[in-house]
């Protein structure tokens, strides 16, 4: 029977060395059945845009504590439309301020995660995003 | 979805390649049909598997492999294959091994590729094969295969590779766990990595000692002062491979170009001694075996109601039937294969 599994990269862009979130959701996804594709840290929107068309996933999770989401995240926004993926979800976690949140999703981003957010949620909004599809 | 269209696979065209190889890890109908399309393409390749247990650097080691390839005057095109294990509570996975291979980042001549196993306990998943003859297809010329942490009996890769390294690292056991039969006699070419560790010199040791034990190694017996030659020797002018031991650390390249070089004279061993072309033939004999297995069983499922198959499982359990009494049954008469389902 065809199987088709939920494909999630995890990626830290940025320069912040601390992965500990990231390792977090990752594991709770692949508790929830998901494929994660786990790629550390200290990533540039190249190295992330690259890696999800190279392991074609259907959402991208970014772990962003330095502040600087509101510089990284258009970039890699840009180059997954352009390599043909905008049909990418993302997904950020990490310290985004309030007032950024509705900026994010303006530019394209589907979830926003701060610090104390249940995986449960995480893990029940990729899935609702997918739900026509499966 | 709609078929690939296998002219930008051909050509190279990386999205179109991402997807296709999506489609034939979940098996779907497009993607089976855009294989058949792509199979006379394939059989260019030079297929390595690296497997050994986990921890010992296979990642590393693949990432540093294809820095070589990539590097000099003749810079070749390399996939990566690399296979995690899939939790069998959930079925889910994550996928570590792009961590150590960051330094590819940014080379179109590279393509690396995680699956997780789902479910298959040989080392690789079920589409590991079909994956990589659309890589082949698609026209790179080295395709690395990274196995699942291995124990002992995941030996798939000897099957898909044409060249099989196994990789130890030191401190992972002694002479014992060397002559036992399994993942180490599946090795082309021995590694013994993070060889800056202390006991790299056991670890080459126990190698060596297993090598001698066991392998068919051109030897020349004493009796009654004649020259005899032992069992193990093959015909004359056939040259054998003995597998070499070699060190590396991968963490800064070290012993990598060797290794590389040592990768090409076995293929060129294998070709030199029509070996390749027995390999090629065994593997694709396996993997119509293996196919023809899942259809049929695939196949003779669909003709049982999963109420019929219940209550066998029911009659084992009450020990009313025994496992071979329960084949029979099942593939008896009015349910045999051919036939639908009857109540």
């Amino acid at each position: 029977m065809p199987e088709r599994k939920i494909r999630v990269l995890v990626a830290k862009p940025g320069l912040d060395g601390h992965d500990r979130g990231a390792k977090v959701v990752a594991r709770a996804l692949r508790d929830a059945g998901m494929e994660v594709i786990y790629t550390g840290l200290r990533q540039t929107p190249e190295m992330i845009a690259e890696a999800a068309l190279q392991e074609d996933v259907d959402v991208v999770g970014l772990s962003i504590l330095s502040g600087a989401h509101m510089s990284l995240i258009p970039p890699i926004l840009k180059l997954l439309k352009a390599n043909g993926q905008e049909h990418v979800k993302i997904f950020v976690g990490g310290i985004v301020p309030d007032e950024d949140v509705p900026r994010l999703k303006e530019m394209g981003v589907t979830g926003v995660y701060g610090p104390g957010a249940p995986t449960e949620a995480i893990v029940n909004e990729i899935r609702a995003t997918f739900k026509p599809a499966r | 979805m709609v078929k690939p269209n296998i002219g930008s696979i051909l050509s190279g065209e990386r999205i179109a390649l991402a997807r296709l190889l999506s489609e034939v890890e979940n098996n779907s109908v497009a993607g089976q049909a855009t294989l058949d399309e792509l199979f006379p393409h394939t059989g260019k390749a030079h297929l390595i598997g690296v497997t050994g247990a986990p921890g010992t650097g296979k990642s590393s080691l693949v990432n540093q492999m294809a820095l070589n390839y990539r590097a000099g005057k003749n810079p070749k095109q390399v996939a990566i294959v690399a296979v995690d294990p899939s939790s069998p509570f959930t079925g889910g996975a994550v996928l570590g091994d792009r961590v150590r291979m960051r330094d590819l980042a940014g080379d179109p001549g590279v393509f690396i590729r995680s699956m997780a196993s789902r479910g298959s306990l040989g080392g690789l998943a079920r589409a590991t094969a079909a994956m990589v003859q659309v890589f082949d297809a698609a026209g790179f010329e080295v395709i690395l295969i990274e196995t699942v942490g291995a124990g002992q009996t995941e030996v798939d890769i000897a099957r898909l590779a044409h060249t099989t390294l196994v990789v130890e690292s030191p401190g992972l056991g002694d002479e014992i766990q060397a002559i036992k039969a399994g993942i180490l006699e599946i090795a082309d070419i021995l590694v013994v990595n993070k060889a800056d560790l202390p006991g790299v010199e056991n670890t080459e040791r126990a190698l060596k000692g297993m090598l001698g034990l066991a392998h068919p190694v051109a030897k020349v017996f004493r009796h009654h002062g004649q020259d005899m030659v032992s069992a193990g020797r093959e015909p004359e002018g056939k040259a054998l491979w003995v597998p070499p031991i070699l060190r590396t650390i991968a963490t800064d390249g070290t012993g990598v170009a060797e290794l590389v070089a040592a990768i090409e004279q076995h293929a060129k061993h294998l070709h030199n001694s029509g070996e390749w072309g027995r390999r090629e033939r065994a593997r694709l004999e396996a993997e119509l075996e293996g196919l023809l297995t899942e259809t049929l069983v695939k196949r003779f499922r669909e003709g049982v109601t999963d109420i019929r198959y219940e209550k066998m499982v029911d009659r084992l359990v009450q020990r009313k039937v025994s496992p071979w009494g329960a084949v029979k049954a099942l593939l008896k008469g009015k349910n045999g294969f051919t036939a639908k389902a009857q109540d």
